[in-house]
């Protein structure tokens, strides 16, 4: 055992909890980095912090975090923080979860939630395939890519998430990769400080399941692909933001949206204030 | 305290549905979120007029599955939740009534009876639902069911309900059938402070080593979100701290806890009406709708000197199994009246010492009483689903 002066984020992490699940290479922990750097620049008070995951190697994520922590059911993390930030909308409540979690399974939730622009920071680590449970194939795996459930090349389209976010009424919404650890920092910061709902497409790696199936051999080789293939562009035209490990257009990535309209929770308070006659 | 905005205490005629919303102001609800299905929806309805006036909230969600995870979420974040379907919303309800299960959230599933399986009769009566309210949702649960047969019951159980929501710490299940909720008829409302309502137990303070959940006690304090507890929710089976675990022994000690905490109390719990059994050879048991038309077989039979009898399980689960034993010691024959092809027959039959014979009404009426009462005047006959005990 190690011995010292401790991790530089141990007062943000259940300590006692570690080491964790996530497999050797895998871009998730850069992603809870990320967060709890956000999370102390961000000066929010820590027992105001709500962070709510679904199922899956992502939605572990908010069991390492000293805050308030809420495992749910798959693919109803969204629906649960719909519940939770309407009850209580003081609470700063973060969903950190995967592309299966919340577009798979939870596709109609979260579509919904940034339709009612429900004040939430929904930051979605999207390894591409189905991580935790031996990598098949989702919505979010490329056309063509090979995985445990698509052995001929997944035959699908996948989504385009910032595009699709956008569309369904998200207040912010960003993209960056587990190597772009600053740029998404600064995102997860803004996040906080915007009112309604934002949204954080985190690309990732996961060398045992996704990558080694589609050239990939390790974790390195596909933040090398990062490295070489993305474009950061704010001003993106979006319907052309899908992503593609082909090698022939590059992967986009942005602080792409940023666009305020009345949350939820304000237009329900008036509605409150103008009828209650219970004081 | 007296809230301003509740119902007005006297006399109302009232429909089910309109009755139940009004009940859970009183009992403290304030957060709904739910999706439209009839015959549930004027809870609904209702609720979006009533709640936002006495300062709370409202939310449609986009299906039921989003609506009762939601009213989990709210529930943590420290408000009294309720939600109301029918029968394919309560189907998709079932995956979350488990996850409010193992993490002991209070709140309340209204699910309104009609017919099935799939979209069935969607505005007509059935009591399809008796088994679902119990096993619906995977895995081992203790479910705490009330079945109403009167608006007036449909008010009065709503807050008791919410009250054995609080006290045992898990979703309880309102069952009433198509026809509860969509009657009108005369409720009488009490003074605020003649209704008993529970208030919820919260953790104020946590140490970082202390547990989160005691499984050795039945009723720990539970804690809310954005109060600084730094406590961890799980789904996954969990230790007293709610850490996740893959422990055989773990598991056995949270289920212990979990279905312990309601079979201790079961005595506390269990709620029943006995009608005309002291000298009962028969004995009909029915629920809902069904015990209405089954008390004037009973009136009308004991007329015509049937010595025949009515059991009411008003709490359909726990099974009000030491009072079925009891009575079918006493009994020649029990017959098990409801609108379904058998359900809560099973229950009684496995808890009876009479023979036990089914009466199955097709779900889309109320039964008629008249041939009800023609067919139990008949002598017995050796019915294919008959069967008897051996001694």
């Amino acid at each position: 055992m190690i011995q010292g002066k401790g991790h530089p984020k141990d007062a943000f992490l259940r300590s006692e909890r570690l080491p964790h699940i996530w497999c050797p290479g895998c871009g998730i922990g850069i992603v809870l980095n990320a967060y709890l750097n956000a999370l102390a620049l961000s000066g929010i008070p820590r027992e105001e912090v709500v962070l709510i995951s679904g199922i899956g190697c992502t939605a572990r994520l908010p069991g390492y975090a000293n805050a308030d922590s809420y495992h749910t059911t798959h693919g109803r993390s969204i629906a649960f923080a719909t519940g939770m930030k309407i009850a209580n909308p003081k609470l700063h409540i973060s969903l950190i979860s995967g592309d299966g979690d919340l577009f798979n399974i939870g596709g109609n939730h979260i579509m919904h939630a940034a339709r009612r622009n429900i004040d939430l920071n929904v930051i979605c680590v999207n390894n591409f395939n189905y991580g935790m449970t031996g990598g098949q194939h989702g919505s979010t795996t490329p056309a063509g890519s090979v995985t445990a459930s698509s052995p001929y090349g997944n035959l699908e389209q996948s989504f385009n998430l910032p595009y699709m976010m956008k569309a369904m009424g998200a207040s912010y919404v960003s993209r960056w990769t587990a190597l772009h650890v600053r740029q998404l920092t600064r995102s997860i910061a803004k996040s906080f400080t915007v009112r309604g709902f934002s949204f954080i497409e985190v690309l990732s790696v996961c060398p045992p399941n996704f990558g080694k199936d589609n050239g990939f051999a390790d974790a390195y080789a596909q933040m090398q692909y990062f490295r070489e293939h993305c474009e950061i562009d704010n001003n993106a035209d979006l319907h052309n933001a899908g992503v593609t490990f082909s090698g022939d257009r590059p992967i986009i990535l942005g602080d792409f949206y940023h666009k305020t309209r009345p949350t939820f929770h304000d237009i329900e308070r008036e509605i409150i204030e103008r009828v209650r006659v219970d004081r | 305290m007296i809230v301003k905005g509740l119902i007005d205490p006297g006399k109302h005629f009232i429909s089910g549905n309109f009755a139940c919303a009004e009940a859970a102001l009183i009992a403290g609800c304030r957060f709904y979120a739910g999706y439209p299905i009839t015959p549930s929806s004027e809870i609904l309805e209702r609720l979006s007029s009533r709640l936002p006036m006495v300062g709370g909230h409202f939310v449609e969600m986009e299906d039921e599955i989003g609506s009762m995870a939601a009213i989990l979420g709210a529930a943590n974040a420290g408000l009294k939740s309720m939600t109301a379907t029918s029968g394919p919303g309560f189907s998709l309800m079932q995956e979350n009534i488990g996850l409010g299960m193992i993490t002991e959230t209070p709140c309340v599933v209204v699910n309104e009876m009609r017919s099935g399986p799939s979209t069935g009769i969607p505005t007509r009566v059935g009591q399809g639902d008796i088994m679902q309210a119990h096993w619906g949702t995977h895995g081992d649960v203790e479910s705490i069911s009330y079945c109403p047969n009167s608006v007036q019951e449909m008010f009065d159980l709503t807050i008791t309900a919410f009250n054995s929501a609080e006290k045992y710490r898990q979703p309880v299940i309102m069952l009433p059938d198509q026809v509860i909720g969509h009657m009108s008829e005369k409720i009488v409302v009490k003074q605020p402070w003649e209704y008993e309502i529970v208030p919820r137990l919260t953790i104020s303070s946590r140490k970082a080593d202390d547990k989160l959940v005691d499984f050795s006690t039945d009723f720990s304090p539970m804690f809310l979100a954005g109060t600084g507890i730094r406590g961890n929710f799980e789904s996954l089976t969990h230790d007293e701290m709610g850490y996740p675990s893959n422990s055989s022994a773990v598991e056995a000690k949270m289920m212990n806890h979990l279905l312990g905490k309601i079979r201790d109390h079961r005595d506390s719990i269990v709620e029943f009406e006995k009608y005309e059994t002291d000298d009962a050879e028969t004995l009909l048991v029915a629920y809902g709708v069904t015990s209405r038309v089954m008390e004037r077989v009973v009136r009308e039979g004991r007329n015509k000197g049937l010595k025949i009898g009515l059991f009411r399980p008003i709490t359909i689960w726990p099974f009000p199994d030491r009072e079925i034993r009891k009575l079918s010691k006493r009994v020649q024959r029990i017959i098990v009246t409801e609108i379904n092809y058998g359900q809560y027959s099973h229950s009684v039959r496995e808890n009876s010492d009479a023979p036990v014979e089914e009466m199955h009404f097709p779900p889309g009426a109320v039964p008629d009483p008249d041939t009800v009462l023609k067919s139990i005047s008949k002598p017995a006959k050796q019915e294919k689903h008959r069967r008897e005990k051996g001694k």
